[in-house]
């Protein structure tokens, strides 16, 4: 890192009035905070909390059904019907599922690559591969769903791939959600897990090694535990983006739906905006659940 | 790193399959825009060059494109702003409820994208009467987007340290004449990597907007959604999205030669 | 007008219907809606722009192909400029709709009553659409475009859910809607249906003809015995839909790979399927189908240029291009003589009345039975819509 000292010189005062205030502030370190975070969390107040709490609000209406003229007068009928009906347990039951495994697959497969790129690769083909992870991105979502649509059909490339090992197409269904799913959020996990590799220092490996630890050995009790925080972090973009995700199943799920499709469902086509904010209530307690329980890793620092 | 050749083999292999598993979906995307099937199913039963040139005819494609960097341009700069406002807030000080911002700018991400979206959705136009257009989605794209350029920000003030502000302070320098001559430059590349995967965050999201955009507001994944819907317009699509992959090689290539660090890029 | 016996029992049931309609919007009040100042006597200068709310493929001025437009034309005719958006569902629609943005609504007959009983429809006077006179006399006056006896709109074009079938993999020849109910488990999870509550009615119509002791009368007016029974028939459907489909691209792939091989269909889908072979046809039970209608918002700020769009897509030469281009029948005769396929006519069906009366419309379940049972409630949509997702499960 390099300043250039010369240039960092004080420049001569121009507006008495700036100086002052600028003084001013360095002499305040609490109205320097308050000025930094005004205007970030008035607008995250603003646009985000106040339109959640808004949301959750709501959640206690109902609608009528045929005029789709919202009933402000409170009542729990909502809630009551998504706690009690089997429906809603089953299939956030089935989202957390197919995303738990979604997470776990692009983990198991971000590890090896991260670790080639962080540790192996020479800062060349480093660069070359940062690209390389990084390009799919740009393919539109939609397209890359369909294209997955496309190898994974009947007599697709999946299939061709699959036959000379006495496999087949999973079909569409479950399996082909997560194997899409976990495609498209590879690259955000991947990421976090290739940064985080990138701040174990070597030298701790290396001396592990010359300890007589076996490679395994030193991954595991020195790399993954140094990583855990970025894992996490890389986990909660793959983990929430298929929780919340209702297109990737209506284009290779088959006849099931997650609870994306539900929210979806009744917010789209049935107009009943009160029933899909309890419904969206499942995954806003989920994920605040594993925000909470995952904040003290440090892995919040990671994303 | 010292590994054995075995160990290095073995990652070398991985790594190829994985990039491969992550390439054939793009190719089938290719391969495809040059399939005269009009709904893209395997296997292709010629070459045509019919759907390029449609693409490049189509007026909607082009201004969806434009509204989308639009959006993405408009959405970044905000979070740009905003998100190393609060980074250099919450790195360089402490106060109470603290965690409790760290984890407000992280849930608009963190939150499914159906929830932000009905939920803004709800508060322009059942609270605040907005119509919805292109502003409401730049709004709303521009607030999940903060965490991405918060966390680049935020993991280089920590690395940083506070030193040479302090030693600028102590020289005499005001707290801007600080920022511009001693932070901004230290954090160049890890805004350009936020802002970069913020502008990327936005480009491509399709359920947060499909909730805000308004009437006449058609960025590019909406133009997708709807030509899909659209007789014949499949195969057009594909080669939008081949175009995609091929130009936005070179904003990140860009990113990463200025950035000089690859860390920037994460 | 020639009624069949079907169709004079859904025009009581409609009365009726309409009925409740008027006295809902009377007490329901509140909202946005004008004042109901009836429909416009004469019209004055075109105000130079209109903004319109239809489905994909409707208002097309060529920025998504050029050689699909038949917006410039009209638009050169008339000085006023169209901008228009579409939407994905009808609820979608209403929504957008009621924030007043736009002159002209094209609607679904399970969104007409909405419009109108929410008061977002005016009253249209045909007599100021000249090309009114060509249309269809059996798509005239019904009960999703007509209440109380006052026009709301002008019919778009129509078509029907059919039934396709993969020749190579289903025989014999299928002639009857069981063959995607009691008899789906034949193609286990190759059975395909279409993802939307309003597909409940499609096994309405199916139990209707085969339980009659269920008493249904209209596919979209069930009790909650019937509601039942046909939530039943589609749960056992459900163990056997490999997938449902909402979008023709979805749809048309399934059937070209194989992964689907027998489903409800439009027939624009079954004649873009190229690779397998497919035929698709209105099974005896008769079937559902939609039938869309152009309305003028009760808001719109340009009536002048909502009335001469009205009267352009009406045009044998506008709605030949609209209907071929979407893939459904068009609302006039004239139309099949300028339709670029000399067989588009016959491959939709058009003008069919025997063919149409074997249609039952999309409507909107509503509480007040549509077939003018009083002594009984029915199941209103919001009520479909839950059930469709238990079914899906």
């Amino acid at each position: 890192m390099s300043v250039d000292t010369t240039r960092a010189a004080v420049p001569p005062s121009r507006g008495t009035a700036a100086r002052r205030a600028s003084s001013q502030l360095s002499a305040r370190p609490r109205l320097r905070l308050s000025l930094l975070l005004a205007a970030p969390l008035t607008w995250l107040v603003l646009v985000y909390v106040v339109a959640l709490a808004a949301l959750l609000v709501s959640a206690l209406w109902t609608v009528d059904s045929f005029t789709g003229e919202i009933d402000r007068s409170l009542t729990l009928d909502n809630l009551k019907e998504i706690t009690t009906e089997s429906l809603y347990r089953t299939v956030a039951l089935r989202t957390v599922g197919v995303a738990a495994l979604v997470t776990v697959v692009d983990v198991l497969v971000a590890l090896p690559i991260a670790f080639y790129m962080a540790k192996v690769a020479s800062k060349r083909a480093q660069r070359i591969l940062v690209i390389a992870v990084l390009t799919p991105l740009w393919a539109s979502y939609l397209v890359k769903a369909f294209a997955w649509r496309s190898v994974l059909s009947d007599g697709g490339i999946f299939q061709w791939a699959a036959s000379p090992f006495g496999l087949d197409t999973p079909g569409y269904g479950l399996t082909a959600v997560v194997i899409t799913q976990a495609y498209i959020w590879l690259p955000y996990v991947i990421l976090p897990i290739f940064a985080g590799l990138e701040r174990v220092p070597n030298s701790l490996v290396d001396a592990a090694g010359d300890l007589g630890a076996s490679p395994w050995t030193s991954m595991r009790t020195i790399v993954l535990p140094l990583l855990v925080p970025a894992i996490i972090a890389g986990s909660i973009f793959s983990f929430s983006l298929t929780l919340g995700d209702y297109i990737t199943v209506n284009i290779v799920g088959g006849a099931n739906q997650m609870l994306g499709n539900l929210v979806y469902t009744n917010v789209g086509a049935a107009n009943n905006l009160p029933l899909a904010a309890a419904i969206a209530l499942i995954p806003i307690v989920i994920m605040i659940g594993y925000l909470t329980a995952v904040r003290r890793t440090g892995a919040l620092e990671n994303l | 790193m010292i590994l054995s050749s075995t160990v290095r083999r073995v990652l070398v292999a991985l790594t190829g399959l994985v990039l491969l598993v992550m390439y054939l979906p793009l190719v089938v995307v290719v391969i495809n825009s040059f399939n005269p099937s009009r709904t893209l199913t395997w296997p292709p039963t010629g070459v045509t060059l019919e759907w390029w040139r449609r693409a490049w005819e189509s007026e909607g494609a082009r201004d969806a494109v434009v509204s989308s960097v639009e959006v993405a341009v408009a959405s970044t700069v905000i979070a740009l702003v905003l998100g190393t406002l609060m980074s250099l807030a919450l790195q360089r000080y402490r106060f109470f409820g603290k965690s409790s911002v760290n984890l407000l700018v992280i849930l608009p991400i963190a939150l499914p994208g159906i929830v932000t979206g009905i939920a803004l959705n709800n508060a322009f136009r059942g609270i605040l009467g907005i119509q919805l257009g292109i502003l409401t989605v730049i709004v709303a794209h521009a607030t999940f987007c903060i965490v991405t350029v918060f966390n680049n920000v935020q993991a280089r003030l920590r690395r940083m340290g506070g030193s040479f502000e302090e030693a600028s302070a102590d020289l005499g320098a005001g707290v801007w004449t600080t920022f511009r001559l001693v932070t901004f430059p230290q954090l160049r590349s890890a805004l350009l990597a936020g802002g970069l995967l913020a502008f990327a965050l936005s480009f491509d999201e399709i359920i947060v907007t499909t909730f805000t955009a308004g009437a006449g507001t058609t960025t590019l994944p909406i133009w997708i959604l709807n030509n899909l819907f659209r007789p014949n317009q499949a195969p057009v699509v594909n080669v939008v999205a081949v175009v995609l992959i091929l130009v936005s090689i070179l904003p990140i290539w860009l990113a990463q030669k200025l950035s000089g660090d690859t860390e920037a890029l994460r | 007008m020639r009624l069949t016996t079907h169709t004079s029992r859904r025009a009581a049931g409609a009365l009726v219907a309409s009925g409740a309609l008027v006295l809902l919007a009377a007490c329901g009040g509140g909202g946005s809606s004008s004042e109901d100042t009836g429909a416009a006597a004469k019209l004055g200068e075109n105000e130079g722009q209109v903004s319109i709310l239809a489905w994909p493929g409707y208002v097309e001025d060529g920025s998504n192909d050029p050689e699909v437009d038949w917006v410039s034309a009209f638009e050169k005719d008339t000085g006023c400029q169209v901008t228009s958006k579409t939407y994905g569902t009808s609820d979608e629609a209403f929504n957008l709709a009621k924030t007043g943005d736009y002159d002209v609504v094209v609607a679904s007959g399970d969104l007409t009553a909405r419009m109108v009983a929410s008061k977002q429809a005016a009253e249209v006077n045909t007599d100021l659409i000249p090309n009114y006179a060509g249309v269809y006399d059996f798509l005239k006056d019904k009960e999703w475009n007509t209440f109380d006896g006052k026009n709301y709109g002008v019919p778009h074009g129509y078509g029907a859910n059919l039934l396709m079938y993969n020749e190579d993999e289903v025989s014999p020849a299928p002639t009857s809607w069981s063959s995607v109910f009691d008899e789906s488990s034949k193609y286990k999870g190759k059975v395909t249906a279409y993802d939307s509550p309003i597909y409940i009615a499609d096994a309405a119509l199916y139990l209707m003809n085969t339980q009659p002791d269920l008493g249904i009368k209209n596919p979209y007016a069930l009790d909650d015995e019937q509601f039942a029974a046909t939530v039943e028939v589609l749960k056992n459907q459900r163990a056997n839909v490999g997938e449902y489909w909402s979008d023709y691209l979805k749809e048309i792939s399934a059937f070209e790979t194989g992964d689907t091989v027998i489903g409800t269909t439009w027939q624009v889908i079954a004649n873009s399927v190229e690779k397998s072979k497919v035929k698709a046809f209105l099974p005896e039970e008769g079937s559902t189908g939609w039938s869309d209608t152009w309305m003028i918002s009760s808001q719109a700020k340009n009536p002048n240029c909502s009335y001469a769009w009205l009267n352009y897509i009406e045009s044998p030469e506008a709605n030949a291009q609209a209907t071929e281009y979407f893939g459904e029948a068009p609302n006039n005769p004239e139309a099949c003589e300028f339709a670029t396929d000399p067989t588009f006519c016959d491959t939709y069906k058009a003008g069919d009345e025997d063919f149409a009366s074997k249609l039952w419309y999309w409507r909107t379940p509503v509480a007040e039975c549509l077939d003018g049972r009083t002594d009984v409630e029915c199941k209103d949509y919001s009520e479909w819509t839950k059930a469709w997702t238990e079914i899906k499960g």
